[in-house]
């Protein structure tokens, strides 16, 4: 059996999330995870003033967004998460591409292809 | 200057000032969680703001004197009365002040539920100032200052018409002109801290004793029934949104008494000093089904985005407090009411409740459209942007985070 899946996995911004999973209704995809985190890249922390002090965080809030899709949806879905998360600025994110050597739905016991239809 | 009433209602004056907190936990728990300390700031910043307005001009404004039935004059600029002496409002014309500030703080702060989570602080602020200008004061003169709507006769116990039909129809108006949020209809806003909204419900509910009970102006035998009226009514409120809860879901929820309380509260308002007992379980036991019906049925049929259902709770509920005192209202318990109500065979005291509502209604959206668009000209558009929306207002217009290190994204 030939398996041809990958997993996306996206670092965005928060506030984009609400716009990305719209956009991604459009192609069916039967599932999608998201995960709330914290890090840095690039844009590193940011600052709050309490009583007039600066107090730095560290790690940003981040969104990570993972989902396993057929070959040849991931350059369309890829394409929809960058398209929706640029802003320009540092912060808009990564995107990382993954083979997926096999997938099982527990339920039915499908396997590869046929568990994530 | 009875001692006993000074204590009265020197203790209302404080239970109606815990309203205004408590209403911002009410709203916080209901918004996202990226949006809870602006709209907590928005009833905040009134604490502020609305009580130095009383003090220079807006009690000079809503019960010195009177020009044309409509608004006072600035005689008492800066509360310039001889407070240890003026009496001109028993028991105490300073401590009629005080009381009566509270009420001016808690109204613009009830509007505030309407605009959550897209509207700019700066703007609000500006708002709110000129609201309590344009809207606020002349209505507190035209009901209780001496003004129009005392004189046609009709009654409004503790600030059906100038607190709740006068802060829910400008919601409903405001909401209107700024739009809808950005997800309204695609995403669900559903509430992140519902317990925060208990809290705030609850506030309100202890803090409404003062408002309706210390209406009596005195401490007497008028507070007292005030007192069971408010709670009586809050009581079937409760009980009857939960009864609809679970016959439409199923489930009774914790959101659903919360504001069921409320609109019980609400309904009562105008009627608390002039209705007796029983009825408050009748008035108390129907605004939750007129309310539930407004905001589940109507609202999404209009499409307007009223975001804490200002006018569905407080501009429906005042209004049908305001039609419940005309149809309840007993001179024998209070004659102020100059009539008895619709229901002991009497038209007349209802029909001026009518009257009343609609004055009310056409002073608040005459006076919102004026201040929006006075506003809109000084602080270039009162909406925040896309972005900022996207981000949250906490962020975007305090650099504050409720729950840095915590996770969710509701």
């Amino acid at each position: 059996m030939v398996i041809s899946m990958k997993k996306i996995e996206a670092y965005i911004r928060p506030e984009r999330l609400e716009d990305i999973k719209i956009v991604l209704e459009k192609y069916r995809l039967n599932g999608m995870s998201i995960m709330q985190i914290m890090g840095f890249g690039n844009q590193k922390g940011w600052k709050e003033i309490v009583r007039g002090t600066e107090v730095d965080y560290n790690f940003l809030q981040k969104i990570k967004i993972e989902l396993v899709v057929l070959d040849e949806q991931v350059e369309q879905v890829v394409d929809s998460i960058v398209e929706t998360s640029h802003t320009g600025e540092y912060g808009d994110g990564k995107i990382f591409i993954y083979d997926v050597a096999d997938a099982v739905r527990i339920r039915t016991r499908e396997r590869g292809e046929d568990a994530i239809k | 200057m009875d001692h006993g009433d000074v204590a009265w209602i020197l203790t209302s004056s404080a239970l109606v000032f815990i309203m205004t907190p408590g209403l911002a936990f009410f709203y916080g728990g209901l918004v996202k969680r990226k949006n809870i300390i602006n709209t907590i700031m928005s009833s905040v910043v009134l604490m502020g703001l609305a009580s130095i307005l009383w003090v220079l001009i807006g009690f000079s404004l809503s019960f010195s004197g009177d020009i044309g039935g409509v608004v006072g004059n600035l005689d008492w600029f800066g509360l310039g009365f001889d407070g240890f002496t003026d009496a001109t409002f028993a028991p105490n014309t300073l401590l009629f002040a005080a009381f009566q500030m509270m009420f001016a703080i808690i109204t613009p702060a009830l509007i505030t539920g309407a605009i959550a989570e897209r509207m700019k602080f700066s703007s609000l602020v500006f708002f709110t100032a000129l609201w309590s200008l344009i809207v606020y004061y002349p209505l507190a003169h035209m009901v209780w200052g001496g003004g129009y709507l005392a004189a046609i006769g009709s009654v409004d116990f503790a600030g059906g018409n100038v607190v709740h039909i006068s802060s829910g129809v400008t919601a409903l108006v405001l909401a209107i002109l700024l739009g809808k949020r950005k997800n309204y209809g695609k995403a669900t806003y559903h509430p992140h801290n519902i317990p925060f909204v208990l809290l705030g419900a609850a506030l309100l509910w202890f803090g409404w004793f003062g408002f309706n009970a210390g209406s009596a102006g005195a401490a007497n035998e008028l507070a007292v029934h005030a007192f069971m009226t408010t709670n009586t009514s809050a009581a079937a409120a409760l009980l009857s949104w939960l009864l609809i809860d679970t016959l439409k879901t199923g489930k009774p929820t914790l959101v659903g008494a919360s504001t069921g309380l409320v609109v019980g509260l609400v309904a009562i308002t105008p009627a608390a000093g002039f209705v007796p007992i029983w009825s408050a379980i009748i008035i108390g036991a129907l605004v939750s089904p007129i309310c539930y019906f407004f905001i589940s049925v109507v609202k999404p049929k209009l499409g307007y985005d009223d975001a804490l259902d200002v006018f569905g709770c407080h501009g429906i509920g005042g209004i049908w407090g305001g039609i419940a005192t005309g149809l309840f209202a007993q001179n024998s318990i209070n004659e102020v009411a100059q009539w008895d109500g619709l229901v002991f065979g009497s038209a007349t005291l209802f029909l001026r409740q009518i009257a009343a509502i609609g004055i009310t209604i056409a002073v608040a959206v005459v006076g919102t459209l004026i201040a929006f668009g006075i506003v809109t000209l000084f602080t270039k558009g009162i909406r925040v942007s896309k972005k900022d929306e996207e981000l949250g207002l906490d962020i975007s217009e305090h650099g504050e985070a409720a729950y840095p290190a915590f996770n969710g994204m509701d």
